[in-house]
């Protein structure tokens, strides 16, 4: 997903590595990941993903003033096609990364979107699936490649079983 | 500590426990770190009585992030240079997921020592949840 501004700091690495359940002190200790090959602290290999925090008008994450499609005490009954609304729903079908240079707390990013191919088929559970894919390409504050991403997305006409 | 060719073998296998009795909790956690927060993934009544699942399931990315961790274990790190994933089957609030890497290949890539690992993690019950690839400079 295109972001202009993917700044790289400590502490989001921290919930990151916390939330995938990485006790690595590479990711949470400065004085640790010195010593380390790196020599600094560096992010988990999916890290890039959590981009989306920064991402404008990112649809997965709730707007402020904006009505939301999760429910509160009851379903908001508010429709959001990717999501599960309609019972077909969006899903991640693949997930790909290539690692040309080290990231750090400190860089900021920019992620660049490039155009992808989508194709279409029958599935087994299904019906017919629909798949895009998007590439998105990482570069840091000096303008370097540092992630090329590739996420592949399907559509499905119906609830996965 | 980073792999090193001469002690590598086409075939060998590191694996790891990812995760045992995975919480709603540790969903949330990746929700909230990741930016992700579609309700498929942490909202019950939004996910059962809206979306028609049985309950909420994890987020793709939480499996393959927790599969990245056994990767660097493996590998050291800093030392992937690619890792790729498909997205087998869901993952639910409960499972116990391990993820293993084998050795495909040990090659040289420009004067770098490379190996190609073959990626899978499982459930409880043998079920692949993901299967990929990853790649990895190595010393020697």
């Amino acid at each position: 997903m295109a972001t202009e501004h993917f700044p790289i700091e400590a502490g989001h690495i921290i919930l990151f590595a916390r939330s995938v359940g990485d006790a690595n002190p590479i990711y949470y200790d400065a004085g640790a990941a010195a010593e380390t090959e790196p020599g600094h602290i560096i992010p988990p290999p999916t890290f890039v993903q959590s981009s989306a925090q920064f991402t404008e008008g990112y649809s997965l994450r709730p707007v402020i003033g904006e009505p939301w499609f999760g429910s509160g005490k009851e379903p908001t009954g508010i429709q959001r096609e990717s999501s599960g609304g309609g019972g077909g729903t969006g899903f991640h079908a693949e997930q790909h990364y290539e690692y040309h240079a080290p990231i750090q707390p400190g860089d900021v990013l920019k992620a660049v979107d490039k155009p992808g191919n989508s194709w279409e088929r029958e599935g087994r559970r299904g019906g017919s699936l629909k798949f895009n894919e998007s590439i998105t390409e990482y570069y840091n504050q000096d303008g370097v490649l540092v992630v090329t991403a590739r996420s592949v997305g399907v559509q499905t006409s119906r609830v996965v079983e | 500590m980073a792999l090193n060719k001469s002690n590598l073998t086409v075939g060998d296998e590191h694996s790891e426990q990812i995760v045992d009795n995975l919480t709603r909790t540790q969903i949330i956690q990746y929700a909230g770190a990741s930016g992700d927060y579609n309700p498929l993934h942490t909202d019950e009544i939004f996910t059962t009585k809206v979306a028609g699942y049985p309950t909420v399931f994890a987020h793709g990315m939480l499996t393959m992030g927790m599969t990245g961790k056994m990767l660097t274990n493996y590998v050291g790190d800093g030392r992937l240079t690619k890792y790729g994933v498909r997205f087998v089957a869901q993952v639910w609030p409960g499972d116990s997921l391990t993820a293993t890497a084998t050795v495909e290949a040990i090659r040289e890539e420009d004067g770098v020592s490379l190996v190609d690992l073959a990626v899978t993690t499982v459930n409880q019950d043998g079920t692949e949840v993901i299967k990929g690839s990853a790649t990895a400079r190595i010393d020697g």
